[in-house]
């Protein structure tokens, strides 16, 4: 297609700005649940973002990047002029990435997901037709949204339960922490690994047989709970802030289960959020090369690396200040109930993942928390603030998709303006 | 950058409750040095004790009223939000009673009687030791929190709850041979004081009382 490098180099730069947008401010929401009950620090926090956000993109966001590459859209409606396809796709890029920006500032809680797809649909609308749109998987992405948030909150109350019922319900919480912290880890580290190799792999051109997954996922399990437990061993009893049970050095023995959640949150958040920034990327590279629309091309990795790189940079320039921010103020959640919420938030994102819907991370972990209380694990939530965010939710899919509309026409004015 | 996640997080009552009850306990405590101040006859001493009780009680009153405008309706939490109130209630209780019986005490310069001083004495320092188990076991709900309310953290707080019934029992039954005691000596002494003096007695004892119901919406709030 004549202008193939412009488009690509446009779609490069919004796509890293969306990334970049997602390491600042996204990642903090993942990351501040770990510092703000003090099992990381925030350089240690840092550092465990960069790699894992970055696993998560490369090795399990392909099937989200699908979909929002080409599930939402119906190629066929536009096979006539795939230029539409490639002003849309920048358009989305640019109305959700500035939407981001505004409601950060704003402090609003938005989801990066619901306003890039909001932007796709809205483009989709007014610029090709309402028949465009596949609206058989936006109803299994609006589901999703809905179901995920659940499934993390029920997973998170019957983990915390589970908690309380083995080790601090019981006269002995510090030896039973010590047992049966390393079977929780055993359990996080199993859990992603197997959902990952299953499903998020073959991107990155990997495949396996169902009993070698599971004897990877087995292998990793195992090895990360043995270096939970040489660490959980080394930890000395504290004299000064104990009480009877000695609670406070069974929040440290938690707190090295919440480093091993921490770093599967991360690779959670990675896998689902990367895309997007980098599947509206993809659908303009695989248009602009081929000059058709919804050719079978396989995803280019490079574009997954891109993401991941834009994640870092983000996270290196703004991302340190906003996990700091928002850990400061996190420090109601323990150890014991962050990594309750953490787990099942990581273990639904990275499920959903694997089945390619986009869903919203942050949300998902708001509803892990929100089971964590029910199990009454936490001492007091803000139903005001919960409420707000989901109404926030609403808002952000008909304020991405204006936003997407008005990009539209003038990136096709300008565009078309253009001698390319 | 305001955020939102952190805002999830209320601000928890516990740490507030818990300094109340230690206030309403310190303020229970004077009436010990105030009583033996009234039996060795020395006023200026007594002065001091009730401007002790007057602030400490003013201290809890206002932390109680910081503490209800900090537990909006939107809460949620392990426990229901009146039931914290109800315990707020009662420990503010302990420290209103104490300023009562510290006012009449300087208000009617009150005199003890000389055969019941020491039993009086006695049932003073047993209704500040149920106050004093009262904040025992506020100083658990911490702990409890973090158990869920469950478990042996649980059956701990019931056996010092169990505790303070004991202590409070032990107040009623010294309450009731003060009163015969008094009884005795009724004729002999202006009527209008003998009334003050039952007033007073029975307002010492509303003390131990109100540790007791402490206890009591503790207990309640490990039934959920």
């Amino acid at each position: 297609m004549e202008g193939e490098y412009i488009y690509i180099g446009l779609a490069a730069i919004f796509g890293l700005f969306m990334a970049w947008g997602i390491g600042a401010n996204d990642v903090a929401n993942a990351m501040a649940t770990s510092v703000g009950s003090r099992a990381l620090t925030i350089k240690q926090a840092i550092l465990v973002a960069a790699i894992f956000e970055f696993a998560g993109a490369v090795l399990a966001g392909g099937e989200v990047t699908s979909t929002i590459r080409k599930g939402i859209i119906d190629a066929a409606s536009v096979s006539e002029s795939p230029k539409i396809l490639i002003y849309g796709m920048l358009a989305a890029l640019a109305a959700a990435g500035s939407w981001l920006w505004i409601a950060s500032r704003k402090g609003w809680p938005v989801s990066t997901t619901h306003s890039i797809v909001g932007a796709i649909v809205g483009f989709a609308i007014v610029g090709i037709g309402i028949d465009a749109v596949n609206w058989g998987k936006i109803g299994e992405i609006v589901a999703s949204w809905i179901i995920t948030p659940m499934i993390a909150g029920l997973a998170a109350y019957l983990i915390y339960s589970s908690v309380q019922l083995l080790i601090i319900g019981r006269d002995n919480p510090l030896e039973r922490a010590r047992r049966y912290v390393p079977v929780y880890i055993f359990f996080a580290g199993f859990t992603i690994t197997l959902v990952t190799i299953f499903k998020g792999l073959k991107h990155a051109g990997l495949t396996l047989s169902t009993q070698d997954a599971y004897l990877v996922a087995t292998a990793i399990g195992l090895l990360i709970a043995l270096i939970g437990k040489f660490f959980i061993s080394r930890i000395q009893v504290d004299e000064q802030a104990d009480r009877r049970f000695h609670f406070a050095t069974v929040e440290k023995v938690f707190a090295v289960l919440m480093v091993v959640t921490a770093c599967g949150m991360a690779f959670a958040h990675g896998s689902n959020d990367v895309a997007n920034a980098v599947g509206p990327v993809a659908a303009v590279i695989s248009i602009a090369q081929s000059n058709m629309v919804g050719q079978e091309s396989a995803l280019p990795l490079a574009v997954l690396f891109l993401g991941g790189i834009g994640i870092i940079v983000g996270l290196a320039t703004f991302g340190r200040h906003v996990i700091a921010t928002v850990g400061s103020k996190i420090t109601h959640l323990t150890p014991s109930r962050g990594f309750a919420a953490e787990l099942a938030a990581a273990t639904t994102i990275v499920l959903a993942s694997s089945t390619g819907m986009p869903i919203s991370t942050t949300q998902t972990l708001v509803g892990a928390v929100l089971g964590v209380g029910m199990a009454r694990g936490i001492t007091a939530i803000n139903l005001a603030v919960v409420n707000r965010i989901f109404i926030s939710w609403v808002i952000t899919i008909p304020a991405g998709a204006i936003l997407a509309i008005i990009f539209f026409y003038v990136l096709k004015t300008v565009l078309e303006m253009t001698p390319i | 950058m305001a955020n939102y996640l952190s805002g999830i997080f209320g601000s928890s009552p516990v740490a507030p409750l818990q300094q109340h009850m230690d206030i309403a306990y310190r303020c229970a405590k004077q009436l010990i040095p105030m009583f033996e101040a009234v039996v060795e006859n020395d006023w200026a001493a007594v002065e001091e004790c009730r401007h002790r009780i007057r602030d400490l009680e003013s201290e809890a009153d206002e932390m109680k009223q910081a503490i209800r405008s900090s537990l909006p309706k939107s809460l949620f939490m392990p426990v229901p939000r009146e039931d914290l109130l109800e315990l707020l209630l009662v420990q503010d209780r302990v420290a209103n009673r104490a300023k009562d019986v510290s006012g009449l005490v300087v208000g009617r310069k009150m005199e003890l009687p000389e055969p019941i001083t020491e039993p009086f004495i006695k049932f003073v320092r047993c209704s500040v030791a149920a106050a004093k188990q009262a904040r025992k076991s506020v100083r658990e709900l911490d702990e409890l929190f973090e158990t869920g309310f469950r478990g042996a953290e649980a059956k701990l707080v019931e056996s010092m709850v169990a505790e303070l019934d004991r202590l409070e029992s032990e107040s009623d039954l010294l309450q009731s041979e003060l009163r015969s005691g008094l009884f005795k000596l009724e004729s002999d002494l202006p009527p209008v004081h003998v009334m003050f003096l039952y007033k007073i007695i029975d307002l010492t004892g509303e003390v131990a009382d109100y540790a007791e119901r402490v206890g009591r919406r503790l207990e309640l709030l490990l039934a959920h």
